[in-house]
């Protein structure tokens, strides 16, 4: 596990609440700090890194653990 | 300049409601400007309230626990039972409700436009939609569709 400053849980959520949920803790982060989500939707699999790339925040580590996927998002610059 | 999408919605079962909403949601997340315009049935979904059915009825690849034969799918209940299960079936999966998205469709941005020829068409009330929607026309949407990156009828 990376360090991360703020955690989200959306643990038995599915498509598209997962990304909807980083979204909105990103917007309430600043800059360089690092969201940790936890998902069991296996499509945030492909949704996150996406969601990563179009909103410049960096898929900085992704992992999986008991069941569970662990996204480590970096809050990108200049973005809401 | 962000990206843009345009998607017409145009039917309004609970089924057909969730991918106007979900993709506009979405597309807000990903920083895109995102406006749907509502049009026939697809203007139930701008109700405050919302009442929406599913029926199995000329929808046969709707997955069923039993078969259930036309003739039957006709029986008063019926409608009220598919609607039942599908909503019962959403929540266990973790599916976020129709109100939920469109909630937050409504937080992030998304421009509603309720199609005013339909809105006249079967005299629905302004004042039964939710708020902060706008009304136009095909022009409205097409000027916007004509700058869009992504254009979606549903």
């Amino acid at each position: 596990m990376s360090e991360f400053d703020v955690e989200i849980d959306s643990s038995g959520l599915n498509c598209p609440l997962p990304v909807l949920k980083a979204r909105k803790a990103l917007a309430a982060m600043s800059s360089g700090q690092r969201l940790q989500l936890i998902a069991t939707d296996p499509g945030a699999n492909k949704d996150i890194p996406a969601f990563c790339k179009m909103t410049g925040n960096p898929l900085v580590h992704n992992t999986e653990a008991d069941g569970k996927l662990y996204f480590t998002i970096e809050k990108g610059e200049a973005n809401g | 300049m962000a990206r843009k999408m345009a998607i017409i919605a145009s039917k309004g079962t609970l089924d057909a409601a969730y991918p106007p909403f979900l993709l506009a949601s979405t597309a807000a997340a990903l920083g895109f400007e995102a406006k749907i315009f509502f049009t026939f049935y697809g203007l139930q979904l701008l109700n405050k309230e919302l009442d929406l059915k599913v029926s199995p009825l000329g929808n046969p690849a709707m997955p069923m626990p039993v078969p259930v034969p036309s003739i039957i799918q006709v029986l008063p209940g019926l409608q009220g039972f598919a609607t039942w299960m599908m909503k019962r079936k959403l929540k266990k999966k973790g599916v976020a409700s129709v109100e939920q998205l469109r909630q937050i469709c409504m937080e992030s941005g998304v421009e509603m436009i309720a199609c005013q020829m339909t809105v006249d068409l079967f005299d629905f009330r302004h004042e039964d939609f939710i708020d902060g929607i706008s009304t136009g026309g095909a022009a409205t949407f097409l000027e916007f569709a004509s700058e869009a990156d992504i254009t979606l009828y549903m």
